[in-house]
């Protein structure tokens, strides 16, 4: 068992101590002292995966620091871990992502023992989720991962919020209802075509035994099961309700990490193990794709809740993520991936300055806000920035994954591909053209009400959530080569597998 | 005629063992019993026949080997020995949830009388799950059923519990009566009442499809599948909370196990005649049963239509047809004992304590007031619902997994398990709705006045301290189904 274990251990190491934590401040102790230790393990599994590529060549197996201990046995069942390049940039996501969102929850009242129980709990969903490579291990963290979200929007929401988790919690299970049939159709009928039933994902894409014919049965099952959580058009409809109504850190994390479990897992498990049929269905998938991009972009224009605003920018954004992988080039997925690890950060970021906001102002409503960069400089500063991210400004995160997708979906040469990224690459303007509207509103004209003059900037707590997210969105944007070789790495032999060109990594 | 070797009953000690135990009660109750209003303290009398349940379990835990009894009317082997564990460990649970009801006035004079008649209908349980001739097999069916009834209608003062009985005892008999029809039709084909000889002369006659179509209904009443399952409500509501919650899980396992055994074994060669029959049964049974959960009030009618589509479930693993069934099967009984025991036990606390309250909308604000209850209720109905890392996710996904074993997409039938596997996989997302309801009352729903904060008993605890332990453990500890897995291949 290596390292990577660790990543669900500290959470559930997390959970008993915060069970037995008798009042705030010790549960506020056991969060920092855990998320600090998880985001020190993913620097730390950074380098340590930096420096052991640097040792092997590419080719070698895909999967680093990996185990397989028996689970079920009877079944095929294995806890299997590894990480490729895609992993270990979502694992670094996810614990910048706890990090900052344990802070920004320091105020979270009530119940915050209690709030900070589900809160882990999911962690240990999102980390052992991208710390597996067998599909049953993956699915139940997935599901793990999404339980806790009804309790969290249920009892700490704002808003309709019973309405919201109540409609989050019953669309994603309907993804994973659909899942399970995939996940049944890949294991059976790769153990019947091949001889050799496996759960793992490593070997599955190895024997790659699947008739095509077979194939198309389950690719839209798990495609569009993952698709329903990385807001693919028209299964995004939870995603604008249960972000308005979610509290703040819980809405960093479901942003910021949970949808990327839905990108992650449509590379990952769809396309990667049922790759013939993502060849032919994927024009289904970018037609869905292209109209979540737009679409998202265009209702983010009219909304007036700065939540819902940011929601279905995410819808936009997280399309562009399946829109991307969907076009199945080398650049344009390592555009999604990197579009990915900006959006988590840059989306955390905006939903926790509106958190803030909102926890002051006491609205989101863009119409009655106004004028806070006089009254509370550093969270004016934080949204303008988590802006210029969003809308791709050179030198933040947006702009490096934004210009690796359009590059890289230009890259296919026919007539549909095309226009389709003309379509979707409308949403650039249309993003430009709703962040800056708000922006301007307000941040810069007059202060909307004599009442917001009495209102207090950031505190400590806040700036170390906002200032931390603000420090990896331009270091992201600085300094992308790093994580654009990482990622390249691991997306190369996944994208030649599933186009069959070249040889397959690890065979 | 052979004289009886006495030798025979080593093969069947899961029997014996429980017999004495049985005896043991008896004996003990029939000198020590108190008279209505007598203040004579019992207090050592649950947890003697705790004791003795626990050591019926350990004397049978162990693998069993194949073997057989009275000229092959009685078998044994390692999954039915698994299913006997099961069923007595949810007796257990049982036993030791029902010490608080046990010790109020109107049913304490009576408590030896509960024990007799709980460990009358196991020992009939494990004879039906042992059988391997038709008329064991109802012999062991109706000596669960009938002590049953009087189980039901223990509080025989309160108007539901009587009425609850009545239906019962009716719907038993009824049920009886046309599974005795179909046997005595699959004895007119085939001349014979064991299960090996029925099934190698079986064929796909009208009569004997027939026979069979009768036989499953009979076992349809026990497992209350839909279209068989309009006792279950009112019976569910009217009998003592603890009571319902045998019938609910043991009751419903052993026969499910015994339909399971006998399906794919006796009646194997006409297997795409029942194949065909169940799904459709299982088809109804989820869906019926989760739709009309979703309105449902009364938290113990709430439960009987859950059992009902949990019925459907644990029926999907016999659809595969395929060695991993029997598996699936058990293992989803014991996961599904653990749960619904872990809701039964809370639900009969809080009745305990607040006079009889069994309505949804009292449990709002529950959480508040009762955050301990409140909090292993919801990872019951979490296990229930199917989310992980609680075990319910693990039985749920290994009794799909059984489903599809084997089924090709490509021919008709093998569509159309996938087919019924979807229709299932959507209902966990309804019966999911209905689990969280509760959730949201106890957690969410505000409440002027919610539950008093009420202690409750050392029973009610240890009880729960079990089954939550089974809830959290069970699935993620994969020993246990390994451990049913390696017992049922051998």
């Amino acid at each position: 068992m290596t390292f990577l274990t660790l990543f669900v251990v500290i959470p559930v190491v997390m959970l008993l101590a915060l069970w037995l934590a008798r009042n705030d401040s010790q549960v506020r102790g056991v969060m920092v002292v855990g998320s600090t230790a998880l985001l020190a393990l993913a620097i730390y599994l950074v380098l340590a995966f930096v420096n052991a590529r640097e040792t092997m060549p590419a080719e070698q197996y895909p999967f680093l620091f990996g185990t397989a201990i028996p689970w079920f046995e009877p079944l095929n069942i294995y806890y299997r871990t590894g990480v490729d390049g895609i992993s270990v940039v979502m694992l670094l996501l996810s614990s910048i992502i706890v990090f900052t969102g344990t802070f920004a929850s320091w105020q979270q009242h009530p119940m915050q023992k209690e709030y900070f129980l589900w809160f882990t709990l999911l962690s240990v969903g999102v980390y052992g989720f991208f710390i597996s490579v067998d599909l049953f291990t993956m699915f139940m963290f997935y599901e793990v991962a999404l339980i806790p979200m009804y309790l969290l929007i249920g009892v700490w929401g704002t808003g309709p919020k019973e309405y919201s988790a109540m409609k989050l919690t019953l669309m994603l299970m309907g993804g994973s209802a659909l899942l399970i049939i995939g996940i049944l159709g890949i294991y059976f009928f790769n153990g019947q075509f091949s001889g050799q039933y496996t759960m793992s994902v490593v070997e599955i894409a190895q024997l790659h035994a699947i008739p095509a014919f077979i194939q198309k049965i389950f690719f839209p099952f798990i495609f569009i099961g993952f698709g329903i959580l990385g807001a693919l058009f028209p299964f995004h409809t939870w995603s604008p309700d249960g972000h308005a109504s979610a509290p703040t850190a819980v809405s960093m994390l479901h942003a910021g990490v949970l949808m990327k479990l839905g990108g992650y897992g449509c590379f990952r498990v769809a396309m990667y193990l049922l790759p013939e049929a993502a060849q032919q269905l994927s024009w289904v998938f970018l037609i869905l794709t292209t109209i979540s991009v737009v679409y998202g972009a265009l209702s983010a224009c009219v909304q007036t809740d700065l939540k819902y605003i940011n929601a279905y920018s995410s819808v936009s954004h997280c399309g562009m993520v399946l829109f991307a992988l969907v076009m199945m080039t080398q650049t344009a997925c390592t555009g999604a991936i990197l579009q990915m690890l900006s959006h988590g950060l840059m989306t955390a970021l905006f939903f926790a300055v509106i958190g803030m906001i909102y926890h002051r102002a006491g609205t989101r409503d863009v119409r009655k806000l106004g004028g806070l960069m006089k009254v509370m400089p550093f969270l004016a500063v934080g949204y303008v920035i988590a802006g210029l991210a969003n809308l791709g400004l050179p030198g933040f995160s947006g702009f490096v994954a934004e210009m690796n997708i359009f590059v890289g979906a230009f890259e296919v040469n026919d007539t549909f591909h095309r226009a389709c990224t003309i379509i979707a690459c409308t949403s650039i303007v249309i993003t430009a053209v709703y962040i800056l509207r708000v922006v301007g509103k307000i941040c810069y004209q007059k202060v909307a009400d004599e009442s917001f003059f009495k209102l207090t900037d950031a505190t400590w707590d806040e700036r170390v959530a906002v200032g931390g997210l603000i420090l990896c969105v331009a270091g992201l944007g600085l300094a992308p080569l790093w994580a654009q070789n990482i990622i390249n790495d691991a997306v190369a032999p996944m994208i030649h597998h599933i186009m069959g060109t070249g040889a397959v990594a690890g065979m | 005629m052979m004289n009886i070797d006495y030798s025979q009953f080593l093969n069947m000690i899961p029997e014996v063992t429980l017999m004495a135990a049985l005896m043991i009660v008896f004996i003990t109750d029939l000198f020590t019993a108190k008279k209505p209003g007598e203040a004579r303290n019992r207090n050592w009398f649950n947890p003697l026949v705790c004791v003795l349940m626990l050591a019926h379990i350990f004397i049978n835990i162990w693998p069993t080997e194949a073997s057989t009894a009275f000229g092959g009317m009685y078998m044994t082997n390692g999954s039915v020995g698994v299913i006997k564990t099961i069923l007595a460990f949810s007796v257990l649970i049982v036993f030791v949830q029902s010490r608080e009801w046990l010790q109020r006035e109107d049913t304490n004079f009576k408590e030896g009388e509960f024990y007799e008649l709980v460990l009358a209908t196991l020992l009939g349980m494990n004879m039906m799950v042992s059988a391997n001739h038709f008329l064991l097999f109802f012999l062991g069916l109706e000596m669960a059923s009938v002590p049953m009834a009087c189980l039901v209608a223990f509080d025989k003062y309160r108007h539901n519990s009587a009425e609850a009985g009545a239906k019962f005892i009716l719907t038993a008999t009824f049920s009886s009566g046309v599974m005795l029809y179909g046997i005595s039709f699959l004895y007119a084909a085939t001349g014979t009442l064991y299960f090996d000889d029925v099934m190698a002369n079986i064929s796909a006659t009208p009569l004997c499809i027939l026979g069979m179509v009768f036989f499953f209904s009979g076992l349809g009443f026990k497992i209350s599948l839909v279209p068989f399952h309009f006792w279950t409500a009112d019976t569910y509501q009217g009998a003592p909370t603890t009571v319902t919650g045998y019938l609910s899980v043991t009751s419903k396992g052993a026969a499910a196990f015994a339909l399971c055994a006998i399906l794919m074994k006796v009646f194997a060669p006409i297997v795409e005649y029942w194949q065909i029959m169940l799904m459709v049964v299982i088809v109804l049974s989820i869906t019926i049963g989760n739709l009309f959960a979703i309105h449902q009030k009364d938290l113990k009618r709430f439960m009987a239509f859950s059992s009902i589509s949990q019925a459907g479930y644990i029926m999907l693993a016999v659809v595969g047809n395929s060695a991993m069934s029997v598996t699936a099967l058990s293992y989803y009984v014991l996961i599904y004992v653990v749960a619904n025991l872990a809701v039964f036990s809370i639900i009969a606390a809080v009745e305990e304590n607040n006079g009889g309250v069994v309505n949804m909308n009292a449990y709002n604000g529950f959480y508040k007031t009762n955050p301990r209850l409140a909090f292993l209720l919801t990872l019951a109905l979490f296990s229930l619902g199917g989310i992980p890392p609680f075990a319910g996710m693990f039985s749920k996904f290994f009794v799909f997994m059984a489903a599809a074993n084997g089924a090709q997409v490509t021919t008709a039938i093998g569509a159309t398990i996938y087919a019924v596997v979807f229709i299932a996989l959507v209902n966990t997302v309804i019966s999911l709705y209905y689990y969280l309801l509760i959730v949201k009352a106890m957690f969410i729903s505000d409440n002027e006045n919610p539950l008093p904060t009420f202690k409750s008993s050392y029973s009610t605890k240890m009880a729960l301290a079990i089954c939550t332990l089974g809830v959290v453990a069970f699935g993620v500890c994969s020993i246990v189904y390994n451990w049913i897995h390696a017992a049922s291949v051998m």
